[in-house]
């Protein structure tokens, strides 16, 4: 695809913050799937001798994560859409990050 | 208690509630004031028929059986979410640019629009979701027993009330879905009516979720004790049902036909993903929030042996809470029947899109686009036949599953069986390599993978598959076990099945994507998918010229009935500029056309009609792509050719002129051997008469002789002359003159010149000169270059027509170069004839004089032998010869 040639290697600061913004956005799935994995890890009742988690403490943990990731989301929704420029329909049509 | 009449009464009661607002959001969508229905809310409130009965009932009997391992069904969704940067977005963008109906008809379209594919997928998905609609006939069925009472019991739990649930459900669905066929297969009343089912199901689960928290177990905390005392209260899973369970939900989450429907087709606006990215996360906590203590407490105050799955209602039961009971029982209705609206309407596009429209179309023959009549009634009746049968077919699964399972099982080989689509869908979206023959293999390998090792089992041993094909395998083969296939065992069943139909699947579908070739059409529709964000607009070319607007009219007022086709089409030619109601069928509007037919029959169907009409545009596409790469060597030859025919023409030019030249010099040779031979015949013919005369004449006198005599003479002279002029003028031209050079002074060869042209000229002209410029030493032919003055003074003298004749004589110094100017005030001679006068026999129409026109030619001969030029300067007045004296001689002499 023909790419118009970049007039600055360097964007303004609120472009910038957009993009990291979006660089968010890709992470948040991989940041969350690590996190809802994170229980594999936790001793189980019949192969350990420590004690194993409670049931309300895996049900805080999960729906605490759940809670949070969806703060993260809307969090990051609401600044892309306020941030968004008014003459471009899609904040993210450019999938990189410094030069478009 | 609540009598199961009064159930009955209630559901329907809902039901028509929700007929009312699907009709009225149907109406004001027509009105075109539906703005509300298509806010980002409506929309992330229609994806939750994700949470089917299954969700509602299910999840909680789930909890009861496995603790936290029912929340991985609502985390793969909302991871996938999460991510729909990754994936949703283009899905989306790709659905809305290729106006996909469902998601046999995206990967059929990414495969060439290939109907075999759209034909296997819609078979997949048919035999994969029928356990699902088996589900919510199971799950409303039970809900049914658990109202009715002793007395009733047996009425109820029986296959026959399933059978009337299904016939319930397949009339409603019909009556909803079918009433109309939708120019894009967007049906707003529904997803409005799916949208308030989904606040019901939501309040009535959070309903008895609260109940339960505060009024049963006195608060939260209270409820987190409760929680840890009861048998689920230590942290127990499977490890890898844990990753494989959000994997696959996740998968199904994409895969099934009725998300597709919900996220990809009835999407109006992309940035409605973006909000129910996190919206639909929320939807789905809450879901799942009060999913563990209602458990816990069933657990606790229900007698042992009662069905968890059913914990939801009976709770509320058990405590005498009827009402609350009630709501319960409509929030699991509203979880079926949404279920059911969109899986099988869903479904039925598919089929009668994909299976019933190209059997009928190939019926119909060649002629079958063209044959009138509206083929809408054959697509709803299509489409209201597969209601049926789809519906059928899960009450038959029902009955031979025994409807004894846990609801959750019964999901999972659901999920399990559209998550083969995967690879396909994905691999079409991110891999151009990705073929025809790649995905089919995927596909249909990972169908038969799921089908021996989920599906078959799933019936129980010795219904489908005898118990010792489970236990031994097929022929006593231990390897191809169904639930142990390649002798891997102790693997949980769901997990078996899924690692390998998707592991089998993915490996088939790339080996078979590697070693195929796929079709051009395949590799424009790939690049297409691939790479959406960057293209826009159709490559793709039909033969416009075949089709003629009538005959897409006619084919056009069928699928899209009558008035939705007479719209496109004067908005077509209100676009191109046409009067009339018949646009154009140009390229851009045959695409148009397409897109909006694949609208309603899907994107094969609508490729294949307009092929009928329009003739083999693939043939043409294979064609380009044969001749794109030949184009470019086309282009570069023809670059060559036209350097090449310029050249020619530049030639040709010179040709041109050339011939002119030749022409004019021709012309004036017949001139000179006229002008020569009277030249010629002037002087012999005087010189005969005179020689006559004195031979015959008897007495002359001697003057008389002697006058005769000299007469005769000067004519001899002037024969010598002249033939001393063509020699001099052969000599020189064949280069066979000896210069004979010396040195002197320009004012010398000058003075030598005037004074021989002033005696042998008429007197009248006055030859002016500058003598102080004179002053040059030569080093040349002096007498040749005073031969070359004296002709030019001559022929002033001879030629110029002034009242007072005048020569300006005057040395220059041009560009280094000494030349000598020899200006008159005559005629100037006309422009047409300069380029002549140095020729030989070169003679000025009109000029009077006995000249031969040799003279200029010597004088030109001359110059060029000694080094030096003579020409012709253009002026206004007057004539301009300028003789450039040889660079070198000039400089020999300073």
């Amino acid at each position: 695809m023909k790419r118009p040639l970049p007039s600055s290697v360097f964007l303004e600061r609120r472009s910038y913050r957009r993009r990291r913004m979006m660089d968010a956005v890709r992470l948040l799935p991989i940041f969350a799937a690590l996190l809802f994995m994170l229980p594999l890890f936790w001793p189980t009742a019949p192969d350990t001798p420590e004690v194993p988690v409670s049931m309300s403490t895996a049900v805080i943990y999960v729906f605490l994560v759940w809670l949070m990731l969806i703060c993260a989301a809307y969090g990051l929704w609401s600044i892309l859409w306020s941030a968004r420029p008014v003459d471009v329909p899609d904040p993210d049509d450019s999938d990189d990050g410094e030069v478009a | 208690m609540t009598s199961v009449n009064q159930l009955v009464a209630v559901s329907l009661a809902y039901v028509a509630f929700l007929f009312a607002i699907a009709f009225f959001a149907e109406r004001a969508a027509a009105r075109g004031q539906g703005g509300w229905l298509r806010s980002p809310w409506v929309y992330t409130l229609s994806l939750s028929i994700y949470c089917t009965a299954w969700t509602f009932y299910g999840a909680v009997g789930y909890a009861a059986r496995s603790g936290m391992e029912f929340v991985t069904i609502y985390l793969g969704p909302t991871l996938v979410m999460l991510g729909w940067w990754w994936i949703l977005r283009k899905l989306v963008r790709i659905g809305r640019a290729q106006r996909a109906t469902s998601i046999a008809d995206l990967i059929s379209a990414r495969y060439g629009k290939s109907n075999l594919l759209a034909i296997v997928v819609t078979l997949m998905a048919v035999v994969g979701v029928t356990p699902y609609i088996a589900l919510q006939l199971q799950s409303v069925t039970l809900s049914l027993g658990a109202f009715a009472g002793p007395s009733d019991t047996g009425a109820l739990t029986n296959p026959a009330s399933a059978f009337w649930v299904a016939g319930g459900l397949a009339l409603f669905t019909v009556l909803f879905g079918t009433r109309k066929l939708d120019a894009n297969e967007r049906h707003s009343g529904v997803v409005m009516a799916i949208a308030v089912e989904a606040v019901v199901k939501l309040v009535a689960l959070i309903a008895v979720g609260v109940f339960v928290v505060w009024g049963i177990a006195g608060g939260v905390q209270p409820m987190l004790a409760k929680i840890d005392a009861s048998p689920i209260g230590t942290w127990q899973i499977d490890k890898s049902r844990w990753v494989a369970l959000t994997a696959l939900s996740a998968v199904a989450f994409l895969c099934l036909p009725r998300m597709f429907q919900v996220l990809v087709v009835e999407n109006d606006d992309e940035r409605h993903l973006q909000i129910a990215a996190w919206a639909f996360p929320v939807y789905l906590m809450l879901m799942s929030l009060f999913v563990v203590p209602i458990a816990v407490v069933g657990l606790d105050i229900l007698p042992a042996g009662s069905n968890p799955d059913l914990f939801v209602l009976t709770i509320p039961l058990a405590e005498g809470r009827a009402g609350l009971a009630g709501l319960s029982f409509l929030g699991g209705f509203s979880s079926a029947t949404s279920m059911v609206i969109v899986a099988t309407l869903a479904l039925a596009t598919m089929v009668s899109n994909h299976v019933v429209m190209p059997v009928w179309l190939n019926a119909q023959g060649r002629e079958g686009a063209l044959v009138s009549g509206d083929v809408r009634n054959v697509v709803l009746l299509a489409r209201r036949a597969s209601i049926l049968m789809i519906l059928g077919l899960g009450y038959l699964y029902y009955r031979f599953s025994g409807g004894g399972a846990a609801l959750a099982a019964i999901g999972l080989i659901s999920f399990t069986g559209v998550a083969q689509f995967l690879p396909a869908l994905l691999g079409g979206i991110f891999w151009r390599g990705a073929s025809r023959w790649g995905a089919l293999a995927g596909l249909i390998i990972g169908f038969v993978v799921w089908i021996y090792a989920s599906l078959l089992p799933s019936f129980g041993p010795d219904a489908a598959m005898s118990a010792r094909l489970l236990a031994e395998g097929p022929w006593g083969v231990g390897w191809l076990r169904p639930q142990a296939l390649f002798g891997i065992e102790g693997l949980d069943p769901t997990v078996h099945a899924v690692v390998w139909s998707l592991t089998l699947n993915t490996f088939a579908f790339i080996i078979g994507s590697l070693v195929t070739f796929p079709t051009p059409l395949e590799r424009l529709q790939g690049a297409q998918f691939v790479n959406v964000f960057e293209l826009s607009g159709q490559p793709r070319e039909w033969h416009a010229a075949m089709a003629t607007s009538e005959d897409l009219m006619i084919m056009a007022q069928r699928i899209l009935g009558a008035d939705e086709a007479r719209k496109l089409f004067r908005e077509e030619a209100d676009r191109q500029g046409i009067a009339g109601h018949l646009p154009e069928p140009s390229q851009a509007f045959l695409q148009r056309l397409e897109r909006e037919l694949a609208g309603s029959v899907g994107a094969a169907t609508a490729h294949a009609m307009i092929s009928q009409l329009v003739g083999g545009a693939s043939v043409s596409v294979e064609d380009l792509m044969a001749v794109a790469d030949e184009s470019a060597q086309i282009l570069e030859y023809s670059s060559q050719l036209e350097a090449k025919s310029a050249e020619l023409t530049r030639t040709a030019g010179q040709l041109r002129t050339a011939n002119d030249k030749l022409t004019a010099l021709s012309v004036q040779k017949d001139a000179f051997l006229s002008q020569i031979s009277h030249e010629l015949r002037t002087p012999m013919t005087s010189i005969r008469s005179f020689s006559e005369i004195l031979r015959d004449t008897e007495g002359m006198g001697q003057v008389e002789k002697t006058k005769y005599a000299s007469i005769i003479h000067g004519e001899a002279i002037r024969l010598t002359r002249l033939l001393d002029d063509l020699l001099d003028l052969s000599v020189l031209e064949n280069g066979q003159v000896n210069l004979n050079v010396e040195t002197g002074r320009l004012e010398d060869v000058l003075e030598k010149a005037v004074i021989t042209a002033q005696a042998s000229g008429s007197g009248a002209l006055a030859i002016k000169r500058r003598r102080l410029n004179e002053a040059v030493s030569l080093s040349t032919d002096l007498d040749r270059l005073a031969q070359v003055f004296i002709n030019l003074m001559t022929n002033a003298d001879k030629y110029c027509d002034a009242e007072h004749p005048q020569l300006d004589v005057s040395v220059e110094n041009r560009d280094g170069a000494v030349c000598v100017v020899f200006f008159d005030n005559g005629t100037p001679i006309a422009t047409s004839e300069r380029d002549l006068i140095f020729e030989k026999f070169a003679r000025i129409d009109g000029t009077p004089g006995a000249g031969a026109g040799l003279g200029l030619a010597i004088c030109r001969e001359i110059m060029t032998r000694l080094g030096g030029d003579i020409v012709l300067d253009p002026t206004q007045d007057g004539n301009r010869f300028v003789v450039i004296l040889p660079a070198q001689a000039a400089l020999a002499a300073q």
